[in-house]
């Protein structure tokens, strides 16, 4: 490695850390949409439980895009800026629509 | 609750918090982030258990089954709002040089969980019959 680039890093690598915790977090994302799916076609296959499935799919996606995006912006920037309020309340609400799908689901 | 309410604005507004006071070292503003993906990962942990509790306990009375999959399907929606909600009020805090917020939702988080966990032990010995 240049010294240079060895001078830019931070030392405590806490964009390596924060990235590795946006990683985590598609991983926990991706076993609950999985989830999901599999309770949607659980008793059989109506076009509600499809739909249902469909849009799990679609917050899985929209939470992926997020992920990437703040992940690209942690892993290019040597001094990354804070975390955009809109992106933190894309990510839970998100969340949340995630758990809608599932009360709808259960009930 | 209405403290709740005013923060919500701010989910939206990047330039109203920016505007406050002085940019923290990056590292907090970092740290914060963290924090907060990790309550975003037990949110999403509270949601999996519903839906595992909706898909591997199904010899469960309907009522039971249901009351603890939307137990901790609630849990899960409130711990996502709340880790946004602390986030805000924590990075607010770093830039005004005030406290950092202290909450009791982990505490009650704890109990509830403790509720909701009890009671699976006790309606799989006693309610296996539909």
């Amino acid at each position: 490695m240049n010294p240079r680039a060895a001078e830019d890093r931070d030392p405590g690598l806490q964009p390596e850390r924060t990235r590795l915790a946006w990683r985590r977090t598609t991983l926990a994302s991706t076993v609950a949409a999985l989830l999901a799916v599999k309770t949607a076609l659980h008793g059989g296959v109506s076009p509600g439980r499809v739909a249902v499935c469909a849009v799990s799919g679609g917050l899985w996606l929209a939470f992926l895009l997020v992920a990437h995006h703040r992940i690209r912006t942690l892993a290019t920037t040597p001094r990354p800026q804070a975390l955009a309020p809109r992106h933190a309340t894309a990510g839970a609400l998100l969340t949340v629509a995630l758990a809608v799908c599932a009360v709808a689901l259960v009930l | 609750m209405i403290g709740f309410a005013r923060n919500v604005r701010l989910w939206f507004a990047p330039q109203e918090i920016r505007q406050e006071g002085d940019t923290p070292d990056y590292r907090f503003s970092l740290a914060n982030e963290r924090t907060f993906l990790a309550w975003l990962r037990t949110a999403l942990a509270l949601i999996g258990g519903g839906f595992a509790v909706d898909q591997f306990l199904p010899d469960l009375r309907w009522a039971w089954r249901v009351g603890l999959a939307l137990a901790l399907l609630g849990a899960g929606v409130l711990c996502a709002l709340r880790a946004v909600n602390h986030w805000v009020r924590c990075e607010r805090a770093m830039r005004r040089g005030e406290d950092l917020p202290v909450s009791r939702f982990p505490a009650l988080l704890s109990l509830a969980v403790a509720v909701v966990a009890v009671a699976m032990v006790v309606v799989v010995l006693v309610g296996w019959e539909g």
